[in-house]
Order: structure tokens, then sequence, then C-alpha cells
């Protein structure tokens, strides 16, 4: 792998750059692989590289129908954080905060990564106690989380208003430091560009039509590019994962929803910060470019079409004009959905299942990019050893029949 | 964003409407028999496709009555309207051609379309 660096750009900068190499290659897919990864996302690419690097399973191949980071990956707001409530939450989310602080090293490229802060409001006395348990919690699990007062929030955030008269006061919030943002392609490419080198094949424009199975266990893939043996597949789709495990004839707990966001023309920098209000429901950034990034809610009714209802665009704009006036006069640029996987209990599915060789990874919902080189990290560990680790284990599918949910809805604030 | 035919009011916008999930799924009988995956299977799995969907809607914001729909969520192309208790009717819907692939219209996602030839574009295709 040609490294990155400040050399290297001085060289090519100096010879017109004719000698960077193509960061991946487009190989034409084999007819066997020990293991298929479908889904070419954040997550899917991460579970290649952790494969490939830390269990020495290199003969795989990650099969995407469309271009690798064109899905959630390439739609979400990158807002990262680890401050769950429970502890199954708070031991995965901060895997991979911990893994996020050294990845752009790791991969050898430059992934953007913010630690600028995670700003969680509290508005009425229910919240605030809700917060501050949150908090405690959250230091009991070794998970850096701390409670400001109003006055402090508005130090470290100054544009956010702590007039005791507003519609919605700001009673306090919680910050949680190593929280932040990053570049959503940069890491997309930066795992791919990784797991290429460690002889993984990434195959584009390859949708999986079929999965094939005899007694009980996974013997290769149908794609629009031919039939692939492998005893491994797993799924790592994000809104598809219900249409790849129907493949199968296995019915899920996941239903997928359109997600929207926006971005407002750019502004010199005022949200030096990451904030987050669940009862006006606003959760915003601002990217390097100067952009305000402010997600919105699904849709209720499931659907397929990466659009969203536009009534959901106007709450939105609604929302975070009540909670930063300012923004009245902002124009928008763009606005764009996702589709998103949803568990009942707003927790993932990191899982076997009763087609042996068969795993998914799923139902991320509207929250987890966050999660990306932990959820690659740990469903890597379970389909090498075809069994999950301490991490992995709580989200297992069994929980939806033992009753062991890890219901994150009231705790995990808004939805991200 | 789409209109919901409501069989009482008639054509109103969606945010009209609130969602009540997908129709058909009939509380057990005998639940004091059930087995826990049996629960799981009533509570929590859904059939969540790409393609047609028998889903309940109720016009929260008008007469406040609860009605069926099926709907193609490859493409939010209303189907049917249909009421409560009733059988759903056959219909005939713009599927994507492959089973994760998208509607030649209104998929919400032409950037994302797989780049097949010809052979690629099913009986869902044509454009
Ligand atoms: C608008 C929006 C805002 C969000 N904001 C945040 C946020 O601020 N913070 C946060 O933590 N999370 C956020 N999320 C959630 C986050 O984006 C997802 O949970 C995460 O990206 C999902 O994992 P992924 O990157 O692997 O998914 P994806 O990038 O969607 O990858 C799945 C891939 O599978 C491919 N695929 C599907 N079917 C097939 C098939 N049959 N064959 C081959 N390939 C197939 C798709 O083309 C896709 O590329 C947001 C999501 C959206 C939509
Ligand atoms: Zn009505």
């Amino acid at each position: 792998m040609q490294r990155y660096g400040i050399l290297s750009l001085i060289r090519e900068g100096l010879r017109g750059h004719t000698g960077w190499e193509p960061a991946w290659r487009f190989p034409e897919p084999k007819p066997r692989y020990d293991a298929v990864i479908i889904g070419g996302g954040g997550h899917g690419l991460a579970t290649a590289y952790y494969l490939a690097k830390e269990h020495g399973l290199t003969d795989i191949a990650v099969i995407e129908k469309g271009w690798i980071g064109g899905g959630n990956a390439g739609r979400n707001t990158t807002i990262i954080r680890s401050n769950y409530l429970y502890d199954e939450s708070a031991a995965i989310y901060d895997h991979a905060l911990q893994l996020w602080k050294t990845l752009g090293r790791e991969l050898d490229f430059n992934i953007m990564m913010s630690h600028r802060g995670v700003l969680n409001l509290a508005h009425d006395e229910g919240e605030l106690r809700q917060l501050k348990r949150r908090v405690e919690a959250n230091r009991l699990n070794g998970v850096d989380a701390e409670w400001l007062e109003p006055e402090d929030v508005k130090a470290f955030c100054p544009p956010i208003s702590i007039s005791p008269t507003l519609r919605y006061p700001v009673l306090g919030a919680t910050l949680q430091r190593s929280g932040g943002t990053n570049r959503h392609d940069a890491v997309v490419w930066g795992y791919a560009r990784a797991a290429d080198a460690l002889g993984v094949d990434i195959i584009q424009q390859c949708e999986v039509t079929n999965i094939l199975s005899e007694g009980g266990a996974v013997t290769g893939i149908e794609t629009t590019k031919g039939t692939i043996a492998t005893p491994k597949v797993a799924s790592v789709t994000a809104g598809h994962t219900s249409v790849i495990a129907a493949m199968l004839g296995l019915k899920l707990p996941i239903e997928s929803h359109p997600l929207q966001a926006m971005v407002s023309e750019p502004i010199k920098p005022v949200m030096p910060c990451v904030v987050m209000s669940s009862a006006v429901h606003v959760y915003v950034s601002q990217s390097d470019k100067g952009e305000l990034v402010i997600g919105a809610g699904i849709d209720p009714h499931l659907s397929y079409t990466q659009r969203g209802s536009f009534d959901i665009v106007e709450h939105q704009m609604a929302a975070m004009v009540e909670l930063l006036p300012f923004t009245s006069r902002l124009r928008f640029m763009r606005q764009w959905g996702g589709i998103v996987d949803v568990c009942p209990d707003a927790s993932p599915v990191i899982s076997k299942t009763r087609i042996k060789g068969f795993y998914v990874n799923g139902g991320w919902g509207t929250g987890g990019w966050k999660a990306t080189p932990g959820s690659g990290h740990v469903f890597a560990d379970l389909i090498a050893n075809d069994e999950p680790n301490a991490i992995a284990a709580p989200f297992a599918l069994e929980r939806f029949v033992s009753g062991a949910l890890v219901a994150e809805h009231g705790a995990a604030a808004v939805a991200h | 964003m789409f209109l919901i035919r409501c069989p009482w009011c008639g054509e109103r916008d969606v945010s009209d409407f609130s969602y009540g999930g997908e129709a058909h799924i009939a509380r057990p009988a005998d639940s004091d028999a059930m087995s826990d995956s049996a629960w799981a299977d009533y509570v929590f799995l859904r059939t969540n496709p790409k393609g047609v969907h028998a889903e309940r809607w109720n016009h929260q914001a008008g007469c406040r009555r609860w009605f069926n729909m099926l709907r193609n969520t490859a493409t939010d192309d209303i189907l049917a309207v249909y009421k409560m208790g009733e059988t759903p009717p056959q219909v005939s819907a713009n599927l994507p051609a492959t089973p994760s692939g998208e509607a030649a219209i209104g998929s919400g996602n032409d950037a994302a379309k797989v780049m097949t030839t010809e052979e690629g574009r099913g009986e869902g295709g044509g454009k």
C-alpha cells in the first residue's frame, strides 16, 4: 500500500501527480471465497478489514450493489458519541469510540476525526434528571461524561441561548468531550484501501440476488455477476437487511424507514461542537466547509424510497429555528434521505442465525455510524470464530425470544 | 411524501394520517399455550418487504378511523385502500427487477440504481 503523507504529497506535487496508485482494485468476482460480506458501507468494509487483519481471513470479498459508501455511510450526519445508558450499549459504542481515536493513523488515511464534543441539552425537569442519571451511568462504565450547568453550556457553545424565558429553556446539558464528527467518505475509503491491500476483493456494481443453502448451511450466493461459492455469508446491508434475510426465509425484528438530513449554505464558524436536543428534536453540527449539518426524524411508515416526506423537513426547520433562531435567515442547499433499519429496542442485531454460516449485522437504525469500527471489529470476530465475543453477545437475535432487550429508546436522547 | 385517499374523507396529505404498522397480524387466540419464540414472532418479527406491503393507517387529523392499505414500499405507490377486516385485493406493482434493486420510476434513488445492461431490466423495469 502506497503511504500517504507530507513527503509523498511534495513528491507528487513536483511531478504533476502522476505517481498516485489507485486506492483499491476493481476485481471481477472469483468463483469461490472463504467468506462473502454483503454490503460495502462503513460496517461491511470495517468487517472485511478486521477479518483480514486480525483473523487472517484474506480470501474474502465485499459485494456492493452500488458504489462503496453510497448507502447510509454516505448519507449520515456522522455524529459520534458513546454515552448510552445501558452497560451493553456503552461497551460496544465505547469500543468503537476508542478505535476511532487512532483509526486515521491505523488506516493511513485522514478520516478528519474531530473530537469536538457532543452536548445533549435538557429542557425540562424530567429530562434533566434522566440526563444526569445517564452521566452517572456512563461514568460507572468508564465512558467520558460530564454535566454542565447552563452557564457552562453557554461558555462551551456560545450560539445557544440560556435565557430562562425561552419556551424550551436550557436547564443544563451532558457533555461528552471525546464525541464529535468525522468524514464519512474518508472512513469508507480508508477501510476499503486497507482491506484491499490485505487481499480483500471489493466488488462494486454487483447485487446479491439470492443466498444458496443446503441442509441448513450456506453454500454460496447468486449475484448480478454470477454465482459465488462460499461457506460464510455476512449481511451488513443496513436498510436492506430484511430483504437479504428473506432470501433464506428468515424474518427479522427490523423495519426500514427513510431518514433525512440536510445542509445549509456555508457560513463562518458558529457551532464549535455537536448539539443535540431531544425535546426540540434537533441535532446539528458544522462541517469543515461551513455548512450546518442537520438531521431530521424518520418517516413513521416503512419505505425503501430514499427521499423521505416533506412534512418531516418542515418539522425539522421549525425545531431548528426554535433552538437556534439565527438559522431562520439561512438558506438550505441540499436535502437527502437514507433507509435506516430500525429494531424495536433501538439496538443493533449482531448475530448468528439458524442457517449455519449466515451472519447478520443490522438494525443500527438511525445511529450506527458512530459504531462503525466497533461493529466491524466484533462482527469479524463472530464470523471468524462462529461465536460472539462478550461485546457482541447481548445483541444476538435470541434477545427477542428471551426478552433481554437492550432498550435504548428513551435512554439514547435524540435518535443518534 | 404522498397523498392517501381516506375511504371516508377522500384524498389528504400523508401528514394527516398516523401509521399503524403491518396489517393482518392476528392476536394469537391461545396465548397461554404459546412458546416464547411464537411470542417473539407475534410481537417483534415483521416482513418488511421491498415491494407490496399491507399496512394499517389511521386518519388521525380527520375522521380518526382505521383502514388498510397496500403500498409498494419500493416506490410509495398506493395500490389499494380497503377496510379493516377485509382481505387484501389483488394488485400489480412496479417492482424492482432484483430484490434489492430500484424500480424504474419512483424509487427516490436514481443515482444508486445498479448499472446493468439491457438484461438487467426485468419485468418491473421498462422505462
Ligand atoms: C440521514 C441519516 C443520518 C444519520 N446520522 C447518523 C449520525 O449522526 N450518527 C450515527 O451514528 N449514525 C447516523 N446514521 C445511521 C448510520 O448512517 C447507519 O447506521 C450506518 O451507516 C449503517 O451502516 P453502513 O455504513 O454499513 O450502511 P450502508 O452504507 O447503508 O451500507 C449498506 C450497503 O449494502 C448495500 N446493499 C444492500 N443490498 C445489497 C445487495 N443485495 N447486494 C449488495 N449490496 C447490497 C447497499 O448498497 C449499501 O451500500 C444516519 C443515517 C441517515 C440515513
Ligand atoms: Zn378520514
